[in-house]
């Protein structure tokens, strides 16, 4: 499993998407700067939460055009596996990576708590080592996480299964309670929730441990 | 050249802060006020040769980065001078 997380100016999560995956994987995982254009051989590349430019414009919006996106998407179209957590969601999307868009949450405010979701599909690399509609506790913190995608858009994705993960308590007005989504691909997942904040009895639970295997399982 | 970019979310996107506008109005006394809509407007300087010019790369910064065309519309004004 050769993997790396990309750090661009404002993530956050970068770190504790690496710990997570390290523990995981039991090996390195490489750190790329978001200017780089020459990247290692991949097998995973994740996109970390935070406020990457400080959300300036719309978040994720600069970050999607920083000069690291074009590599990471020709890994994409080869079929590596990216992972975007919360800001690395928003990142993807407006990368145009996965459909629809992420807005303000439809009551305004922040939202930071655990919320329950359910896993919607087990058919990606990200989540076969999880049960259909198991339930997980995980962690969201943004102020724009509202999934929002036009009715065509929605129907594809139900008509293609890729639909992740869904909210059984909608936390910021996603449409169809959508917490993650899949590339055309399967390759590519985008998720509100912090899998990488729920891998430690200390902190938040295990429940995104198994995101993690699934990727261990599928990609060694 | 100066341009200003308008850009406004698609009809069918539900705004959450033009809501909640429409209800502090309601708050306020304002009652049957409908269709509060935000727009963002980006004001920038270029240089090209002409106005159709400065149209032509305004509307391609909207198309790559101003805009997200998915959810927004924008419409482009080249200031006379």
């Amino acid at each position: 499993m050769r993997a790396a997380v990309v750090t661009f100016p404002g993530s956050n999560c970068d770190r504790d998407l690496r710990v997570a995956m390290e523990r995981v994987f039991d090996r390195p995982v490489a750190s790329l700067w978001h200017a780089e254009t020459e990247l290692p051989p991949l097998d995973l590349v994740g996109l970390p939460g935070g406020f990457s430019y400080g959300d300036y414009l719309r978040c994720g919006a600069i970050a999607a055009r920083s000069p690291i996106m074009g590599e990471i998407r020709r890994l994409a179209r080869r079929g590596v596996a990216v992972l975007g957590i919360c800001n690395g969601f928003q990142i993807l999307t407006e990368a145009g990576l996965l459909p629809g868009a992420l807005v303000r949450n439809m009551r305004l405010s922040f939202v930071c708590r655990p919320v329950r979701i359910a896993v919607a599909t087990t058919a990606s690399p990200f989540t076969n080592a999880y049960a259909q509609g198991q339930e997980l506790t995980l962690p969201v913190a943004h102020h724009d996480g509202n999934y929002v995608i036009d009715p065509e858009g929605l129907a594809r994705l139900e008509a293609e299964d890729r639909i992740a993960f869904r909210y059984l308590d909608n936390p910021n007005g996603s449409t169809a309670d959508i917490a993650g989504v899949l590339g055309p691909q399967r390759n590519v997942l985008g998720m509100m929730p912090h899998p990488e904040r729920a891998c430690d009895p200390l902190l938040g639970g295990e429940d995104g441990v198994l995101l993690f295997r699934s990727l261990l399982a599928m990609l060694t | 050249m100066k341009a200003r970019v308008a850009i406004r979310y698609r009809p069918g996107v539900l705004d959450p802060e033009a809501r909640a506008i429409e209800k502090a109005l309601a708050n306020l006394g304002f009652t049957g006020v409908r269709g509060v809509a935000r727009t963002r407007i980006i004001e920038l300087e270029l240089e090209a040769a002409d106005r159709e010019a400065a149209e032509a790369e305004v509307r391609r910064m909207s198309e790559e980065l101003l805009a997200n065309p998915v959810i927004e519309t924008y419409s482009v004004t080249i200031a006379d001078r």
